[in-house]
């Protein structure tokens, strides 16, 4: 079988500014479909800019953003809503709307984007909160979970529309271990079942080793790198080299 | 192209079964399946599935498996095998929904909640109580220059919103009673009504509920956002007493703030219906200045600033409850600060109504 290897992202020298100040500096990367991309680079270089700039929750400054070869920097707002709908994002902190229950969370972009019958929403929004071992608190409310309760509850809805691509900002960051490696098999079965393509920023190295088919490393404002980890590791750069020697332990 | 038949009992799916078709696939499906019991459904000719589309293979066969026993899934492409495994609601257990109190039930529960509430109240405001005596004493454990500060938050930065509703109330009130007095030809009581109604009722209470709006909803949200963020942990575990540090500078502040602030609530309304009384009445202004130190007694006065020292306690009081109580993030915290201004203004009139009763 004929691999399809057209770019379900493509970036073409992104400039993003806050101010005066360069945040991201000529980005240029093709992302490609069914892979798990990890952003990754140390604080500050750029990494939530890159994933926010790439979905215009910041305009970028100048460049180009494609997804499935479709422009979407300059796209009026209801255009880009179409392409949004093929997307999930899981916020840093969940970002859940705190005066809903996780049902009505999860059930939000289903009720907005679908017509489908209520009994239909019911089975996907509990079979949604299942995956993320979520059954027993459905109707609690986002104040009443913990923080890794609330990750997942957020991957829940990020994942109602059955999007082509989920980007996640630091699905990681906070959680014990166990709980780390519990959301990472989720979001390997996610790819590896339903053929989702992902995007990470992460700078969890045990994580970046367990899930990542490609890295696109940043520093300072700058793409140092774009490639599968094991080419990465070999590729000699000292930064990289620098980033995963002071992880280990 | 979706198309569904039924032949020998079973139902034949074909094309997509994604969120876009599944909808009408349900509304033609389901008054089929009213007259005909299939026992198989047939997926082998769906060239693609989303999770929507699994939700409909299950609502099926949940409302088939209620009329003819049971109902089996045949022809599963091995493409969209991971879909069905990942997504189907049928491995799910049943979950029933929490059965709903009798009325018996949920009042009691009101009751049993209205008095734990009550309760709590009352021991912070002890606990409020004790350390502002204790904090006239001894200052330890309170921020310099917060009694300062919250005075000025508290009291000057209200005078001018309290001046301008006092001024406006005053004005009403003599414009109104002008009309009825004039009649009489009783011009000259006007002082005497306004008097009476100022200094007993209107200068407290409006206030009051001036300061419940302002003051009690700002301490009420500062208090909740302080226990949202973890700050009043923070306090405790730097071993400093939270209401002795936050709420005691504010209790100070607003006892001595508050009975300036209706002395210029009842000053400035006189002046306001004075305006009426020499402009429409045609009275003299020292027949009114007259009029009024005469019926105004030393009994009003120490009534009236007494219970609006009392008001300002309550609101203060009632805020802190509110912002402890708090539960959730920022929801909770606009949730505390109504339920504290809606609470300081029913105690503020209810507490006016028994005041009014007992000094007649």
């Amino acid at each position: 079988m004929m691999e399809n290897t057209e770019p379900i992202i493509s970036i073409h020298n992104l400039i993003a500014k806050y101010g005066e100040k360069t945040i991201l500096d000529g980005i240029n990367v093709d992302i490609q479909a069914n892979e798990i991309t990890v952003i990754l680079g140390g604080s500050g270089c750029g990494k939530t800019t890159l994933l926010k700039n790439i979905l215009r929750l910041y305009e970028p400054y100048s460049g180009s953003v494609k997804f499935w070869g479709q422009e979407v920097l300059g796209l009026e707002e209801d255009e880009f809503g179409i392409v949004l709908k093929q997307i999930g994002m899981l916020f840093q902190n969940g970002a859940l709307l705190n005066s809903l229950s996780i049902y009505e969370n999860v059930s939000i972009p289903l009720e907005q984007h679908t017509k489908l019958p209520h009994a239909i929403r019911d089975r996907m929004i509990k079979v949604k909160l299942d995956l993320v071992k979520l059954s027993h608190a459905v109707h609690l409310l986002p104040s009443e979970l913990s923080g890794g309760m609330k990750k997942r509850a957020a991957l829940a809805r990020a994942i109602a529309l059955d999007p082509k691509i989920l980007f996640c900002d630091e699905p990681s960051a906070g959680l014990d271990p166990l709980t780390s490696a519990a959301l990472d098999e989720l979001i390997l079965d996610l790819k590896h079942q339903l053929g989702m393509s992902i995007v990470i920023v992460t700078h969890e190295l045990a994580s970046i080793h367990r899930i990542a088919d490609k890295i696109i490393f940043l520093d300072g404002g700058k793409m140092l790198y774009y490639g599968t980890l094991k080419a990465a590791m070999q590729a000699k750069i000292p930064q990289i080299d620098h980033f995963f020697a002071v992880g280990k332990f | 192209m979706n198309s569904f038949k039924i032949v020998n009992n079973t139902l034949f799916l074909s094309g997509e079964l994604v969120q876009s078709t599944v909808p009408n696939l349900l509304s033609q499906i389901e008054p089929m399946l009213k007259k005909e019991h299939p026992v198989m459904i047939d997926i082998a000719q769906v060239s693609k599935m989303d999770s929507s589309g699994v939700a409909l293979l299950d609502e099926i066969q949940a409302q088939l498996q209620t009329q003819s026993g049971i109902t089996m899934l045949s022809g599963v492409p091995e493409n969209l095998k991971p879909m069905l495994e990942t997504f189907t609601s049928l491995k799910l257990k049943s979950s029933h929904p929490p059965l709903k109190d009798g009325f018996l039930v949920a009042l009691g529960g009101a009751c049993y909640t209205g008095f734990s509430n009550l309760k709590e109240a009352l021991v912070l405001a002890a606990d409020i109580y004790f350390w502002s005596f204790v904090g006239l004493v001894r200052h330890k454990g309170q921020r310099k220059g917060s009694l300062y500060q919250q005075g000025v938050l508290l009291g000057v930065n209200a005078l001018p919103i309290v001046a301008l509703l006092s001024f406006i109330i005053g004005f009403i009130l003599a414009l109104q009673s002008a009309v009825q007095l004039r009649n009489f030809g009783a011009n000259v009581f006007i002082a005497d009504l306004l008097a009476v109604t100022m200094v007993r009722e209107m200068g407290p209470m409006l206030t009051a509920i001036i300061v419940a709006g302002r003051s009690g909803s700002a301490i009420a949200s500062e208090i909740a956002t302080m226990q949202v963020t973890e700050e009043i942990d923070a306090l405790k575990m730097m071993a400093i007493n939270p209401i002795r540090y936050v709420i005691v500078p504010k209790f100070h502040a607003i006892s001595l703030v508050m009975p300036v602030l209706v002395a210029f609530s009842i000053l400035v309304g006189e002046l306001g219906g004075a305006l009426v009384a020499l402009s429409y009445l045609d009275l003299s202004i020292d027949v009114f200045v007259n009029r009024t130190i005469e019926i105004i007694t030393l009994k009003d006065l120490i009534v009236s600033f007494g219970k609006s020292t009392f008001f300002a306690w309550v609101i203060v009081i009632i805020g802190s409850y509110f912002g402890f109580q708090v539960k959730g993030g920022a929801e909770g915290v606009g949730k505390a600060t109504t339920a504290s201004v809606v609470a300081s203004i029913f105690a503020v009139i209810v507490f006016d109504a028994v005041f009014s009763l007992l000094y007649l």
